[in-house]
């Protein structure tokens, strides 16, 4: 199952048939504890990695520390659940040290997030401060490199 | 000038790779896939590559001890203790060369007199033949069979042996069969060669890259260690090709004589490779396990893929080539590889240009993305059904 799950996470686009024969398990046990996987949420979805700048669409991110104060019986999952609820908000961590949560969110202009600070986070009950960082350049993200990595001249020798 | 002439008749008489065509044709395609070169397709891990801008950065730019820096050399004695159970001092007992291929050559050039034979287990690594040849010496090749899983037999052995054998290359585990030599197996030959004056040669250039059982060297057999030169390098369990580092162990005096021509040659190997290998030999037995059991992976992935379509395929437990058999469409390894390229643009190799016994088979390398195993696999299927 680890080996599964090792795969995917690197490759999710790998068949059945491949992962099968990758992990040395047969299609049908890779088949059902995928199956299985999915239901007990282990396995979350599977998605693209995308470089927007490749493309025309504008878009910006922004990683926003969150102060906050914890309530009784909940901890801080009841904030963090009203912040997650956003369409905007692409992740929600809860951090140790000299904040609480990390908010990551995504929208077209700066603005667009600065906004959506100020208007929708801000305000929540228990928020104490926010810090927004804005992304300038992504390297490197899920073990992908962004920039197209220069390639050696190859050789045609015989090994 | 009349160069043919001038060339001598040994080099002359060298056949010329037959595997360039299907590079050249290939770099013409758009889409093609090769599995064809026999190299790790990972780059070099980031701390070794590092280790060695460190050493640049320092200003280790000059020439190294002539057997290598004493530091590597301890480093590679304690990991051959370490990964293979092998005991050779760091002091007189190794010496550092340019790849394992000049450890290689410069093990013939101490060992053979004209005319002295050299049994080389074919089909195997192409340089053996030709360095042998230079030398004035012999080569005798004994092919190997998928019946006894590419393994060298001390039938096999024993008949190939004649007054002028001097030495044996075993090059275990195998380019291009993947078949490797458990102990059982390497103690059947040194029961054929104790007593006798013949050296064995032990290309162990894989031994990281073997699958479900450990790597078995003939340098731990008892009485075996006095007559066995063993050769690896960092290119396969590192990812290191492009940094041209090997080394050779085996007795004083042999490695000595080695040393010797060595700084005649070459003086020292790399430097800044030799500073980054300390770093991979003390800090990268973690990149060896991920790299192999990815390799595995794949491995599996294209054996099973052969079968599936029909092919035979002996199970390859060491490096990184599998080695189906392709005489069930009728074609020669050559017109295989030649239509197989032309129709599909996908690269393997002719087992035939890997020495006797390679006829019928064609080498594919699995040291490339599941996506071109997966997309050369369907376009074999494809080839397959118009043969």
């Amino acid at each position: 199952m680890l080996k599964l799950l090792q795969l995917l996470e690197e490759d999710c686009t790998l068949t059945n048939d491949q992962l099968a024969a990758m992990a040395n398990v047969s299609v049908q046990e890779v088949e059902e504890t995928r199956r299985r996987l999915e239901e007990e949420k282990v396995i979350l979805g599977y998605k693209a990695i995308v470089d927007w700048d490749r493309t025309q669409r504008e878009a910006v991110t922004a990683l926003i520390e969150v102060k906050v104060t914890p309530q009784r019986g909940d901890g801080f999952a009841r904030i963090a659940q009203r912040i997650y609820q956003y369409d905007e908000v692409e992740s929600v961590y809860l951090m140790s040290g000299a904040y609480d949560l990390t908010v990551i969110i995504s929208g077209r202009t700066l603005k667009e997030v600065a906004l959506f600070v100020a208007e929708k986070l801000s305000p929540i009950e228990g928020v104490t401060g926010t810090a927004t960082h804005f992304i300038l350049k992504k390297y490197k993200e899920k073990h992908l490199i962004f920039e197209k990595q220069e390639t050696q001249e190859e050789r045609f020798v015989f090994e | 000038m009349d160069y043919e002439k001038i060339l001598c008749s040994r080099v002359r008489a060298i056949p010329p790779s037959g595997i360039r065509k299907y590079f050249d044709l290939l770099q013409g395609m758009e889409d093609g896939i090769s599995l064809g070169i026999g190299e790790p397709d990972f780059q070099t891990p980031w701390h070794i590559r590092d280790a060695g801008i460190y050493s640049l950065e320092k200003g280790f730019t000059k020439y190294t001890p002539n057997a290598g820096l004493s530091d590597l050399r301890a480093a590679i004695s304690r990991y051959l203790k370490r990964r293979f159970d092998l005991d050779y001092a760091p002091n007189g007992q190794v010496l550092v060369t340019v790849g394992g291929s000049e450890a290689l050559d410069l093990a013939f050039r101490c060992l053979l007199e004209p005319g002295d034979e050299v049994i080389i287990p074919t089909p195997s690594f192409v340089c053996y033949g030709p360095l042998v040849s230079m030398l004035h010496g012999v080569p005798v090749p004994v092919e190997t069979l998928a019946e006894d899983e590419f393994r060298l037999t001390p039938e096999q052995l024993r008949a190939a042996i004649t007054p002028r054998t001097r030495a044996v290359v075993l090059p275990f585990p195998n380019n291009p069969t993947g078949g490797i030599m458990g102990r059982e197996h390497l103690e059947a030959l040194a029961e054929v060669l104790r007593g006798t004056d013949i050296m064995v040669v032990s290309d162990e250039i894989y031994a990281e890259l073997t699958y479900g059982q450990h790597h078995v060297s003939m340098g731990n057999l008892p009485e075996m260690k006095e007559r066995t030169i063993v050769i690896n390098g960092f290119s396969k369990a590192y990812s290191m090709t492009g940094w041209r580092l090997g080394y050779a162990c085996g007795p004083k005096p042999v490695i000595a004589a080695m040393t010797k021509l060595h700084q005649y040659a070459i003086m020292s190997a790399p430097t800044t490779s030799q500073y980054a290998a300390i770093e991979a030999l003390e800090h990268g037995d973690g990149d060896i396990e991920a790299m192999r059991e990815e390799y595995d992976g794949r491995r599996r992935f294209l054996v099973d893929g052969f079968r599936r379509l029909g092919l035979d395929c002996f199970e390859p437990r060491g490096a990184f080539y599998t080695f189906p058999c392709i005489r069930s469409t009728g074609l020669t390894s050559e017109e295989f590889c030649d239509r197989f390229l032309a129709a599909e643009r996908v690269a393997v190799i002719p087992g035939s240009a890997f020495g006797p016994g390679g006829e019928g088979y064609v080498r594919a390398c699995y040291a490339a993305s599941m996506r071109d195993l997966a997309e050369a696999l369907t376009r074999l299927e494809r080839f397959l059904k118009t043969i």
